[in-house]
């Protein structure tokens, strides 16, 4: 049985009731990684969206740009009990590049530079509640942030927000990605504190 | 801090998992066959799990996931794991 | 430095083991963290402790620790980068780096207090005279078959002879035991030391299965 250790507090700070249960405000930005960090790069940076037919829809990082870069200001909430508040991001919303896309399914998988997968139901990534985030607090994403182009869904825990984005895949039936097989929340709402399985 | 640590981290959460502790004991990648001491896995160990990747192809072997009241343990990258008799 | 547990239920252990410490913050949120056992003796466990900036654990243990205080350890684990006293005749080579000489001076005490015979020697790179870890206990050890090079990478001790620099291939097989010997290899330190050590160990003509290697997260 653990019991407190005196004096320790961890990398973790005052709580705030803009707070999901069980988070805690952090100033800085941990980095988390399950592998190694991929070196992406824009030149040769390509986006893809795969429909149910099976076709597919591809940016460069100039058409994606072209898109629209908007400018957003939101919460993250980190499944590891840490939220950050308030972050500035810059990114190009998912409406917009699903504008010619037919999907009639209902879930996406997001898939990542290095093989990281992640699921989220395709409403969860319309109207206005997800980006493809190139900057973050005045900066172009750093790798180890996800950069040059990571996912960016607020809403959900952030394990959802896959770094290094490279495409979607929509498909038919809500299938695990890479943390949903190995124990985490198939959906992932920090208000529900949907954590684990 | 994003630095890989080694397979010998393992230890302390598997010891919980399984006995003995497996981690000097030989074990298959299921993506590239390479056999290796669990011990010598590349582990990133500042995720939400403990993440072991295989030294030769970065292919996952094995992750840990730690929930307040359970624990789980995937090995769904090792083909086999050599235990002794 | 070296934090001192009063264990009263430490069952002993081999050398080279680890502990998990953890650390527990009053709202449930807990950080765990493997350190190397340097010595145990009845009860008493010492542990080798480097300060990792921007650590989150290591910090706590150096700075903030107090005697009196109540941790949270579990161990001994580990049960591959493990020396065990007559398991074989063949010499045996330690490569340490900074903190990662830990583990290495459990293996060479445990060999000393086995009164084993086999030939150990230490190769242990660090920064500066003032880095060294456990210099005493390791002189002390020191004898016919354990012998110890330092490599100095920023500064030597006064009057020392030898070259200040990292440990290069050519000056780690002049140091260590030769492959036609098939030494049991034992290399710890960070990963960027381990890596390039155990590539070298390779080049010079050890075999794969003779390098056992440890990592800490440390630059």
């Amino acid at each position: 049985m653990s019991f407190a250790t005196r004096g320790f507090a961890g990398h973790r700070r005052e709580p705030d009731d803009r707070l999901p249960p069980g988070q805690t405000l952090v100033q800085r930005w941990p980095v988390l990684s399950a592998g190694p960090t991929p070196n992406v790069h824009t030149d040769t940076w390509d986006f893809v969206i795969r429909d149910e037919s099976g076709t597919e829809h591809h940016w460069s990082w100039e058409q994606l740009l072209a898109l629209g870069v908007e400018d957003v200001t939101v919460d993250i909430h980190c499944v590891t009990h840490w939220s950050k508040l308030d972050m500035s991001w810059r990114g190009v919303s998912l409406d917009k590049l699903f504008e010619n896309v037919e999907a009639e399914y209902d879930y996406v998988m997001a898939r990542s530079y290095g093989g990281y997968t992640t699921n989220v139901p395709l409403e969860d990534l319309l109207d206005g509640k997800a980006w493809i985030a190139i900057e973050a607090e005045g900066e172009p994403l750093d790798p180890e942030h996800g950069g040059p182009a990571r996912l960016l869904v607020p809403h959900l825990y952030f394990w959802k927000s896959a770094k290094w984005i490279r495409g979607l895949t929509v498909m038919p039936t809500n299938d695990p990605g890479f943390w949903e097989q190995y124990g985490y929340h198939i959906y992932g709402d920090p208000w529900k504190e949907e954590r684990y399985w | 801090m994003t630095t890989p640590l080694d397979g010998n981290v393992l230890a302390g959460a598997l010891a919980n998992l399984l006995v003995p502790d497996p981690t000097n004991l030989q074990a298959r990648c299921t993506n590239c066959g390479q056999v290796a001491p669990i011990a010598e896995a590349v582990v990133y160990p500042d995720a939400p799990g403990l993440v072991a990747r295989c030294r030769t192809c970065d292919h996952v072997l094995a992750a840990i996931v730690d929930d307040k009241d359970k624990t789980y343990l995937s090995l769904s990258g090792l083909s086999a794991i050599a235990l002794p008799k | 430095m070296r934090l001192v547990l009063d264990v009263p239920t430490w069952p002993g252990n081999e050398a080279g083991t680890h502990v998990d410490v953890r650390l527990t913050a009053p709202d449930g949120y807990q950080a765990t963290r493997s350190y190397s056992v340097a010595t145990s003796d009845r009860g008493r466990v010492v542990l080798g402790i480097e300060e990792l900036p921007d650590g989150e654990v290591s910090p706590f243990l150096v700075r903030e620790v107090r005697a009196g205080d109540k941790l949270e350890i579990h161990g001994p684990l580990g049960s591959y980068f493990l020396w065990r006293p007559g398991q074989s005749n063949r010499p045996v080579q330690l490569i340490a780096g900074g903190s990662g000489v830990v583990p290495l001076h459990a293996m060479a005490a445990a060999h000393a207090a086995a009164s084993d015979s086999t030939l150990f020697r230490l190769v242990y790179s660090v920064r500066t005279p003032a880095h060294v870890y456990f210099r005493d206990e390791l002189a002390a050890l020191a004898g016919p078959s354990f012998t110890v090079d330092y490599v100095y990478t920023r500064q030597a001790p006064p009057g020392w002879g030898g070259t200040v620099g990292r440990l290069t291939r050519d000056s780690l097989a002049s140091t260590t035991i030769a492959p036609h010997e098939r030494p049991r290899i034992f290399v710890c330190g960070s990963t960027r030391f381990a890596e390039t050590v155990a590539a070298w160990l390779l080049d010079l003509g050890h075999s794969a299965r003779d390098i056992l290697t440890e990592r800490y997260g440390g630059k």
